[in-house]
């Protein structure tokens, strides 16, 4: 007998989603990127506004200043949706979860001499709750900003600082030997130490800055872009310097993850600003106001952690910051800076 | 080897979400490349010389990507391949 193998081919009738072809102009195959981020923000059949806030709608364009003829012009270069973003970020836990079995077993940070540890427990656990106010930072703005293509990534962005925050309290507790001791620690001198407290005093003005898309310039551009480097780029390459690369074994999603999440950051302020003048304008103001905050609240910290050195290092990411804000096409913020 | 249709070199994928932006990629680097979609195929055929760029594939996924994870969906081709950490590069060595 014999088997004549056929194929018979089936055609899809529609490549996507009638509001994705809008977008692609015309019936294209579309990423599973832009299927789950176009238009997903609810925008009809609101019957009453909000009882805390009645001259607004529940989902309101208004609540920024920053004004856009399309909220889904911020697409995430990354791509995440929840399948990729869950994806990426299960691998470098798994990458984080070897480094910090491999820094315990060999007792890298346990069998530091007390001077050593007290330093590191001062210089990195109190930072847990500057990312914890990150975390609340990122979901104010996942709750009251607008558009899914941008609340979707705060949202990815404000789970990630939970994780940074979860990650700081692991090597706290490297340090003190799984007693917990230097978590309760980090927390006084983050409530009561001196050199702490203007930071504090600056991550605390911006859980109230009410203007969700200024709190992403304040937050996620220029404390981050200032105090990330300080840390996770000078801080641990002079730890590693004089104690070897234990700290870099567990700083190393930090460093990664920074990279990644400002590609992300840069691309949603250029968006912003190419817009219109007006918003480039708003965008300038912010950057250079909160480049000076940020600063000045970082001065005691920085001189406590690099005493005669901060000055230069504080100098330094400042330079670098300069010219990743010149990369935004933001004309007019090397004037204001 | 002088005759184009002996130059000619293929590449085929499965159809599926992992390879549309990787054909997308090779169709903008090789003008002369045709396209043809099958059941579950597609086929790329140049006449030449075939070039799959990292740089071009990065850009539409948006994020890094090793040239080496192709072979997941790759069917078939034909031609010497010349790979780098940049290019796959499909071509018929002359002797």
């Amino acid at each position: 007998m014999q088997v004549d193998i056929k194929t018979t081919s089936v055609t899809q009738l529609r490549n996507t989603f009638s509001n994705v072809a809008r977008r692609l102009g015309g019936d294209k195959p579309a990423s599973r990127y832009q299927e789950a981020t176009f238009d997903l923000q609810s925008t009809a059949n609101f019957h009453y506004r909000p009882l805390w806030q009645p001259e607004l709608a529940l989902y309101d364009v208004l609540r920024t200043q920053i004004e856009m003829k399309d909220w889904y012009a911020f697409r995430d270069p990354r791509q995440y949706y929840y399948g990729t973003y869950t994806i990426a970020r299960a691998r470098q836990q798994e990458v984080m979860e070897k480094n910090i079995d491999f820094v315990q077993k060999r007792g890298l940070l346990r069998d530091l001499s007390e001077v050593e540890r007290t330093a590191l427990i001062f210089t990195l656990v109190p930072l847990r709750h500057v990312e914890w106010g990150a975390n609340l930072n990122n979901c104010y703005i996942t709750a009251y900003g607008y558009g899914a293509a941008i609340t979707q990534a705060t949202m990815f962005h404000a789970m990630d600082r939970l994780g940074l925050a979860q990650y700081l309290s692991r090597i706290g507790l490297l340090l003190d030997g799984n007693s917990g001791d230097s978590l309760a620690h980090g927390k006084a001198l983050w409530l009561n130490h001196a050199v702490w407290q203007n930071l504090r005093c600056l991550v605390e003005r911006l859980m109230v800055t009410k203007d969700w898309f200024e709190l992403y310039v304040a937050q996620n551009l220029v404390l981050d872009g200032l105090l990330h480097p300080l840390i996770f780029t000078h801080y641990e390459r002079r730890v590693s310097a004089e104690h070897g690369p234990a700290l870099s074994l567990l700083t190393e999603f930090m460093t990664n993850w920074f990279n990644e999440s400002a590609r992300w950051v840069d691309s949603t302020i250029k968006t912003a600003a190419v817009e219109s003048p007006a918003n480039e304008t708003l965008l300038c103001g912010w950057i250079a106001n909160y480049r000076k905050a940020c600063n000045e609240a970082l001065a005691s910290y920085a001189s406590a952690v690099f005493s005669q050195d901060a000055d230069t290092v504080l100098a330094q990411i400042d330079a670098v910051f300069e010219t990743r804000v010149a990369k935004l096409g933001l004309k007019t913020a090397q004037k204001a800076l | 080897m002088n005759d184009a249709t002996q130059n000619a070199v293929f590449i085929a994928f499965q159809t599926n979400d992992d390879t549309r932006p990787i054909i997308e990629a090779i169709g903008n680097d090789n003008p002369n490349a045709q396209i043809t979609r099958y059941p579950a195929m597609v086929k790329i055929d140049a006449p030449g010389r075939l070039v799959v760029r990292r740089a071009s594939i990065e850009e539409l996924i948006g994020r890094e990507y090793d040239l080496r994870e192709l072979h997941v969906n790759l069917i078939s081709l034909s031609g010497n391949i010349d790979e780098s950490d940049d290019e796959f590069v499909l071509h018929w060595n002359k002797n």
